[in-house]
Order: structure tokens, then C-alpha cells, then sequence
């Protein structure tokens, strides 16, 4: 481990930061209207189900392209709790994020025998059962299964009038503040002894083993940590959007999102989806506006971002940040002999 | 008893629809061990080229003339999307490689609404709409013509893979890449050439896909691909047999789960993967699969 | 005459450099061999010399500068490397691997060749049609140099080709790549964990240290040497 002035000096630029981007989080629905805000409190959800996939893929390594069904069932749980049954919106996060949970872990278990691609197909099964299932069962107020929450939204509490008067900017709060929680403690989470054994799992099984790492433990529970995330995400997406609702290209769309957030910020590294889920969807939406007379060709835009991301930053935004930094550090050693610390 | 056997026609034909899409995933996944998921909508793009060819009134080919030029076009087309797209990639990590053919995929799909219009074409077919009354079940040109082009299909990927030197190099490269160019294979051209036959035959499974769907829109292939997907995954990823076989259980599967399973309707979809599930967990190859895949 | 001259050769992989510039040559028919210990870098000269990984300084084979070519253009050059263990393609039958091997020429000679090998590998001609990688590492081995010979090349190279065989099955191996030599008079450059049986076979040698050529000589020459002595022949 490093001491010494350069520690302290990291740990001062990493409180720094960390103090600016919240500062800068908290800001943002100041300054900007109810559209800026809402698609920011958008960018904030899917961070959170970006955190959770990075886990599963980034971490442990195994790969869903089916997150858009627990992301949608934490949408219908808090949809149907608040519509049907009058709940307020945070008793139904708990419930959404349990359920996305067990959920997860039930996915989990048949994933133990199953790996890479195959392991991505089950779960590419998944987004597209789920819509069907939804259409079959949820028959909201109203005959279909789309459920709107217009009628039951949150208002603002009195006490919170002076920063969030606005509809759009107490959801942005909340949302905010829930990313936030789940953030610190997945960060805990990865840093500790189920994140190393996460990454030992994914570098080699028989050697993970080895060291005494229930395989099947450490897999499922993976699994269903990261579904509670896209859970979570969901609810919060509810309570953003106003409305559940799960059509088969969209839950099919949303998997996709979530895992170009964790690739695009960087996978296995911890600010990686947050960084990713603003790119992606401030990408989207400037997209969506560039091309004024020809809106379909926005997805294509969109596409050959992507693309030319990837080109750029294999390793996705952290991580060529990370390497953009360490060369510059690496040439600053070596420019100055009194500073040449060994590495 | 005749109920099920005309279920099990029906199953048939959309059988064998996916597993002419899967047999193009299978292609791809042999020679550069690459899931593309841009797979569907390159035949999309490719049937409405079919489409523009036949229903264009200067051109106004016949349905199987442009269903051959179109193929050409694709074969040309995928081998540059290797050349130009994939190559850059290459040797990036399997994650990185699945994020460009998604992004591959939104901008095939937005590029094609924007040339041929966002709505919905008719593309007839190019067999007869001819049936006949075999033991009480009716049997259509459509399904007989569909069972030969499949039939064919497989016949020709097999003889140029197992039988002709291209497709000694194109195995021995989707086996071991480092030793192939060791023995002087240009493995870039094997990867071109399997891009491009893969493309070529997604061209040949949109065409015949559309005249048995609604029409051609752009959402056209998704359901299918999620079926071609499961079809392969279930015959194994590896084995062209497998993509047919696998594509045959599903549609037959589904069609006859919907006809006896009452509670199955509108969610059929569970079929394949209920079987895909179940078949993985005691041959993480699949059926036909020898290697087991690690990779995304 | 010289087949192969190498001069300054360095490389490795990524920022780690493994190779620090290497002199040294194959004559014409001529058989060499590379002595080092575990990480010596005897692997990396191999697959820096076929292009496998990208090097500096200069490969001239056959008169032509071929640094930094690719393995393919080398393969056609004349070069055919053995890899280290794995080398066989394993979803190609044997006999499939063989012709395969052959992909460079255009002869009509080929299934003549195929049938040769099969001669001089009994063991190989039994499972002509049995998957490569369902082979034992022995027959895998034999199969890979087989069908490095298939490509009828100039110089072979050939990396641990003794990794994994029995004693006996080694000592025959060495035999057939002696007669192999005498008869086609391929140049081969051999990296051996098996120095005495290694010395034997090759006319001199080059003891490989960290990166850095440290002795070499005639054969006969290395054998006697006290260092290598105990260093590679543990005597």
C-alpha cells in the first residue's frame, strides 16, 4: 500500500471530486427545466440498473442482455402498489427490489450450469418473456397493461418547498438520493471480500474454488444483487416516467441500454456505469435532435456512436481516463529524479 | 390425429424459417466465434432491397431474380461490414465486439426506414399459393417449397465446407486461428468470406420469411431473430445441423404448444427457452455442439 | 550458405520486453538449436522470427528482408512453425490437418505427401479420420510437425517438440527428424527443453539467458562446455 504525501494528495483530489460531482448532481435541477431535469432523473435510474449489471458482467462475467425484465418488473411492482393499492412510492421500493431479488436469484440458479454466450441467450429469453407475460396477466385500470400513475404521483413535501418545489425536481431528489445510497454501498461492496471473490470467479472457477469461494453462492448471489439494482431501477423509472409499461422491443431495448452504459463507462470499474448512463442517454437525446427532418435515422446516429466509442475506448471512459492518467503520472516520475517512487 | 398433423405442418414452416435465420448465426459463430446480433437486421435491410427490386416499376424483376441479387449485394455488403466495421475490433474483448453489432443493429435498422419509409411493404412469395389434401392435412407449396430451399441450403453449406478448400480454411480457422496463419491462411479472408456468406443467406431468409408475416416493417425480424437465436442455441452454436434441427424442435414445439396448452397462448415464447433451458442444462453444448462456448 | 540471419532481434509482448537483440543464423539444411531455461525467451524468438508478435530489428530470410511481415506471408516464404504444444487445428480430422498444412502449395503432390507422412507416423495414419483434438498430446504433437513438413518447408521451426512425449516416442521423433533432414534437407531450428537429445541432432547451438544470446558454438562444442554442462544437461 502507498503512504506519504502522494496518498494524502490522491485522497484530496478523490474528496474533491467527489464533493464537485455531487455538488454539481444537486445543481442540476436549479438550472435546468422539468424536461433537462427529468431526463437527467432518467440518466440517474439507469445508472442505478447499470451499477447492478456491472456487478453481474463486469465483475463476475457473466453477461445478461436480459435486465430490461427485472428493471420492468421493479416498474410494475411499484406501478401496480401505487395504482391498485394506494401505496406511497417509497413503501413500494422495498417490495420492487425484493421481488426483482428473488427473481434474480431464481435466474441465477439454471445460470450456474450454463456460460457466455448461452448464459446471454437465456437471458435475452427473458426480456422477451416478459413483455408476453405482462400483456397476458396485467390488466391495469383502464383494460391494458399499461399502467399509468399519472392520477397517484408524489407531490413535494412542505418542507422540502425551498429546493424542490417543482414536481419534476422532487422526483429528481429522490431518484437522486436513492442512486446515491445504492452507489455507496455498492462500492462497499465491490471493494470487500464478495467483490474479490467476485473477480476471482470470473478469472478462473476451478482456481476460485481452490481458495475456499462457493461457486454457486457467489454466482447467484451476483444475480440477484444485480437484479435487485434493475429492480429498483425500475421503480424509480415508474415514479420518473409516470407510467409502467413493457412492449417487447422496449424491455428488449432497455437490456441493451444498461449493458452500452456499463461498456461505455468502463466495465468493473466503479464509476464506470454512472459516467455511462449520462453519456448514453444525453447521446441519445442529442441524437434524437440533430438530424431535425429525418427522426428515423437518430438510432443510427446513435449506432455509429457507439460504434466509434468503441474504437476510441475499448476499455470504455473510466477506464481510457484511468490509462490517459497513469501516462501522464508515469511521464512526470519519470521527468523528475527526486520523484521517482518505485511502482 | 389430424389436428396434430397439421400442427405439426404449421410447426413446420416456421421451423423452418428459423432455421434459415439460425443457419446465418451459425455461419458467423463458426468462422469468427461471434454472436452478431445485427444478424436479423441485415436481412431486413437485404429483403427490402428484394422488395425495392420487384416492386420498383422500371425494374420489376420476378421475385426469385431479386432474391439472387440481392444475395450478391449482401455477400458483397457483409464482407465490407467485416472489413470496415468488425475489423477495427477484432481482437477486443467479446464485450466490446457485442456492443458494436448492437450498435450495428440500430444503425442498420433506422437506415433502412430512412431509404424504403417507414411503412409496411408486401412481398409476395416466390412459391405458388398451390395446396394439396395429403391424408386429410393440408400440405402447402409454401411449406414443401421452404423444406427445398432449406434442404438446399444445407446441402451447399456443407459440400463447400466439408468438401473444397475455401472450406477446409474457413474450419481450420474458426478452430485455431494461430495455427491457420501459421500454415498460411489469410485468416482476414476467411473472416471477410464468412461475414459475407452469412449475410447472403440472412438475404435469402428475409425473403422468405416476409411472405408469411403481416408485411415487412421494421420490426420484422426481431421476433424471428430471438427464435433463430433460440434455435441455435438448442442444436448447438457450432453445427449447422444443429441450427436446422433446432429451428425444426421450436417451431414444431410452439405450434403444437399453443394448440394443446391452453394456458400457453400469447406466451409461446416460453416454449423455445423452457427447451433451451432444459436441453443446456444436461448438454452445455447443445445438441450439436462440440465446443463449449465461453465466449459472447 | 546462409537460409536465415537475424540481427538485433527485439520484442515481446506489449510494453514488456522480452527479447534484447539476438544474433544469430540458420545455414542452408542446416539444424540449430536454442537452449534456455524456463523464460529464457526461447518461445518469443520463435514466434517473433514467423511474425506472431511484432519485433525490431532485422530477419532476413532467404536474401529478403521479411521483418515485420506477417505469419501468413512467412508461411508462403518457406517458414513453418511448430507451436508449443495445442499446435493441431482440433476440429479438423488428421488427415484434414495434414492438408491443411499443404494450404501454401499448389503441387499435385499433396495427397502423395499426405500418404508419406502416414507412413512415417503409423500412429497418425490409424486415426485419419478421428477429430485432431480428440487425440492424445503425443499424437497431437506428431500431427503438428507433420503438418508442418506437409508445406515441404525451407526451415522449420520447431518449439519444445518433445513437450509431453513419452522417452521412447521422443528418441523416434529425433531419429525421423534427423532422416528428415539428411533427405530433404530442410533447415530446422529447434528450442528444447532435452538439450543432450537436442545436441545430438543439431550441427551448433545457442544458449538463450533473460532475453540475451550467452554462449554458442558447435554442438560437439556446447556438450563440453562445463556451464551448460550443468545448467541444461544436469550433470
Amino acid at each position: 500500500m502507498k503512504s506519504g504525501p502522494g496518498a494524502r494528495r490522491a485522497l484530496l483530489i478523490r474528496g474533491a471530486t467527489t464533493i464537485a460531482v455531487v455538488g454539481v448532481l444537486c445543481w442540476l435541477p436549479q438550472q435546468y427545466g422539468p424536461t433537462e431535469t427529468t431526463l437527467y432523473a432518467e440518466a440517474l435510474f439507469i445508472a442505478v440498473a447499470a451499477m447492478g449489471l456491472n456487478l453481474l458482467t463486469g465483475y463476475n462475467g457473466q453477461v445478461s442482455i436480459g435486465h430490461g425484465a427485472f428493471f420492468g418488473l421493479g416498474a410494475y411492482a411499484t406501478g401496480i402498489l401505487m395504482l391498485d393499492h394506494g401505496w406511497p412510492f417509497l413503501a413500494t421500493l422495498p417490495v420492487a427490489a425484493v421481488l426483482a431479488a428473488v427473481v434474480g436469484a431464481a435466474v441465477g440458479f439454471p445460470a450456474l450450469r450454463v456460460k457466455g454466450l448461452y448464459l446471454a441467450l437465456i437471458t435475452l429469453g427473458l426480456a422477451a418473456l416478459f413483455p408476453a407475460l405482462v400483456n397476458k396477466f396485467v390488466k391495469s385500470t383502464g383494460g391494458t397493461s399499461l399502467v399509468q400513475l399519472y392520477r397517484v404521483r408524489p407531490k413535494p413535501p412542505e418542507w422540502a418547498s425551498s429546493f424542490a418545489a417543482a414536481e419534476d425536481q422532487w422526483r429528481y431528489y429522490v431518484t437522486l438520493v436513492v442512486a446515491g445510497v445504492l452507489f455507496a454501498l455498492m462500492v462497499n461492496l465491490v471493494r470487500g471480500r464478495f467483490g474479490r471473490a467476485l473477480v476471482a470467479v470470473r478469472e478462473h472457477e476451478a482456481a476460485a474454488e481452490t481458495l475456499g469461494i462457493n461457486l454457486a453462492r457467489v454466482k447467484v448471489s451476483a444475480f440477484a444483487i444485480s437484479a435487485l439494482y434493475a429492480g429498483v431501477a425500475g421503480s424509480l423509472a415508474a415514479l420518473v416516467r409516470l407510467q409502467a409499461n413493457a412492449g417487447q422491443i422496449e424491455v428488449f431495448q432497455q437490456s441493451i441500454i444498461f449493458l452500452v452504459a456499463v461498456v461505455i463507462g468502463g466495465t468493473a470499474t466503479t464509476l464506470g456505469p454512472v459516467v455511462g448512463a449520462f453519456v448514453v442517454v444525453l447521446l441519445q437525446d442529442h441524437t434524437a435532435d440533430l438530424i431535425k427532418d429525418e427522426p428515423t435515422l437518430s438510432p443510427a446516429l446513435f449506432g455509429i456512436t457507439l460504434i466509434l466509442l468503441m474504437y476510441v475506448l475499448p476499455d470504455g471512459l473510466v477506464g481510457g481516463c484511468r490509462r490517459l492518467f497513469r501516462r501522464i503520472r508515469g511521464r512526470m516520475h519519470a521527468g523528475s529524479a527526486t520523484d521517482s517512487a518505485p511502482t | 390425429m389430424q389436428l396434430f398433423l397439421s400442427q405439426l405442418m404449421n410447426g413446420l414452416g416456421n421451423g423452418v424459417i428459423y432455421a434459415s435465420l439460425a443457419l446465418a448465426i451459425v455461419l458467423i459463430y463458426r468462422t469468427t466465434g461471434l454472436l452478431n446480433f445485427a444478424q436479423g437486421e441485415m436481412a431486413l435491410f437485404s429483403t427490402y432491397v428484394t422488395w425495392k427490386l420487384v416492386d420498383d416499376s422500371e425494374m420489376g424483376l420476378p421475385v426469385a431474380a431479386a432474391i439472387g441479387i440481392s444475395m450478391v449485394i449482401a455477400f458483397v455488403g457483409g464482407a465490407l461490414i467485416e472489413r470496415v466495421v468488425i475489423r477495427p475490433v477484432e481482437r477486443s474483448s467479446p464485450l466490446v465486439i457485442v456492443i458494436v453489432t448492437i450498435g450495428m443493429f440500430l444503425a442498420i435498422n433506422s437506415i433502412a426506414q430512412a431509404i424504403f419509409g417507414t411503412d409496411t411493404k408486401q412481398l409476395p412469395s416466390v412459391f405458388s399459393d398451390a395446396a394439396w389434401v395429403v391424408g386429410g392435412v393440408r400440405v402447402t407449396a409454401q411449406t414443401v417449397g421452404l423444406v427445398g430451399v432449406l434442404a438446399a441450403e444445407c446441402l451447399l453449406l456443407w459440400l463447400l465446407l466439408q468438401k473444397t478448400r475455401v472450406g477446409l480454411g474457413l474450419r481450420a480457422v474458426a478452430s485455431n486461428p494461430d495455427s491457420s496463419r501459421l500454415v498460411g491462411i489469410g485468416t482476414g479472408n476467411m473472416l471477410m468470406l464468412g461475414w459475407a456468406i452469412s449475410a447472403a443467406l440472412g438475404a435469402l431468409a428475409g425473403a422468405m420469411i416476409v411472405p408469411m408475416t403481416p408485411g415487412l416493417s421494421a420490426g420484422s425480424m426481431q421476433a424471428v431473430l430471438i427464435y433463430a437465436f433460440a434455435a441455435a442455441a438448442l442444436g448447438g452454436f457450432d453445427s449447422p445441423l444443429g441450427a436446422v434441427v433446432g429451428g425444426i424442435i421450436v417451431g414444431v414445439a410452439q405450434a403444437l404448444a399453443i394448440q394443446y396448452v391452453d394456458p400457453l397462448n400469447d406466451i409461446e415464447l416460453v416454449v423455445p427457452f423452457a427447451l433451451i433451458g432444459g436441453v443446456l442444462l444436461f448438454r452445455p453444448t447443445g445438441l450439436f455442439g462440440r465446443r463449449v462456448v465461453e465466449r459472447v | 550458405m546462409t537460409l536465415l540471419s537475424v540481427t538485433a532481434l527485439a520484442g515481446g509482448y506489449g510494453p514488456v520486453k522480452v527479447l534484447h537483440g539476438l544474433d544469430f543464423e540458420v545455414a542452408h539444411g542446416e539444424i540449430v538449436v536454442i537452449l534456455g531455461a524456463n523464460g529464457a525467451g526461447k518461445t518469443t524468438t520463435l514466434r517473433a522470427l514467423s511474425g506472431m508478435i511484432p519485433s525490431d530489428g532485422e530477419i532476413v530470410f532467404d536474401g529478403e528482408d521479411v521483418t515485420g511481415r506477417k505469419p501468413q506471408v512467412l508461411a508462403r516464404r518457406g517458414v513453418a512453425h511448430v507451436p508449443q504444444g495445442r499446435g493441431t487445428i482440433d476440429e479438423l480430422t488428421v488427415e484434414e490437418n495434414l492438408r491443411v498444412g499443404a494450404w501454401t502449395r499448389r503441387d499435385s503432390d499433396v495427397a502423395a505427401d499426405v500418404d508419406r507422412w502416414f507412413e512415417v507416423f503409423p500412429h497418425l495414419a490409424d486415426r485419419r479420420t478421428q477429430q485432431a483434438g480428440s487425440m492424445s498430446g503425443g499424437e497431437q504433437q506428431m500431427l503438428a510437425i507433420a503438418r508442418g513438413l506437409m508445406s515441404r518447408p525451407r526451415l522449420l521451426l520447431l518449439d519444445e517438440p518433445s513437450l509431453g512425449l513419452a522417452p521412447i516416442i521422443t528418441q523416434e521423433l529425433f531419429a525421423q527428424l534427423g532422416d528428415l533432414n539428411r533427405e530433404l534437407d530442410t533447415a530446422m531450428l529447434i528450442v528444447e527443453q532435452n538439450a543432450g537429445l537436442a545436441l545430438r541432432l543439431a550441427s551448433r547451438g545457442y544458449v538463450l539467458e533473460t532475453g540475451r544470446i550467452v554462449a554458442q558454438g558447435a554442438a560437439t562444442e556446447l556438450e563440453g562446455n562445463e556451464d551448460v554442462r550443468r545448467a541444461y544437461l544436469g550433470l
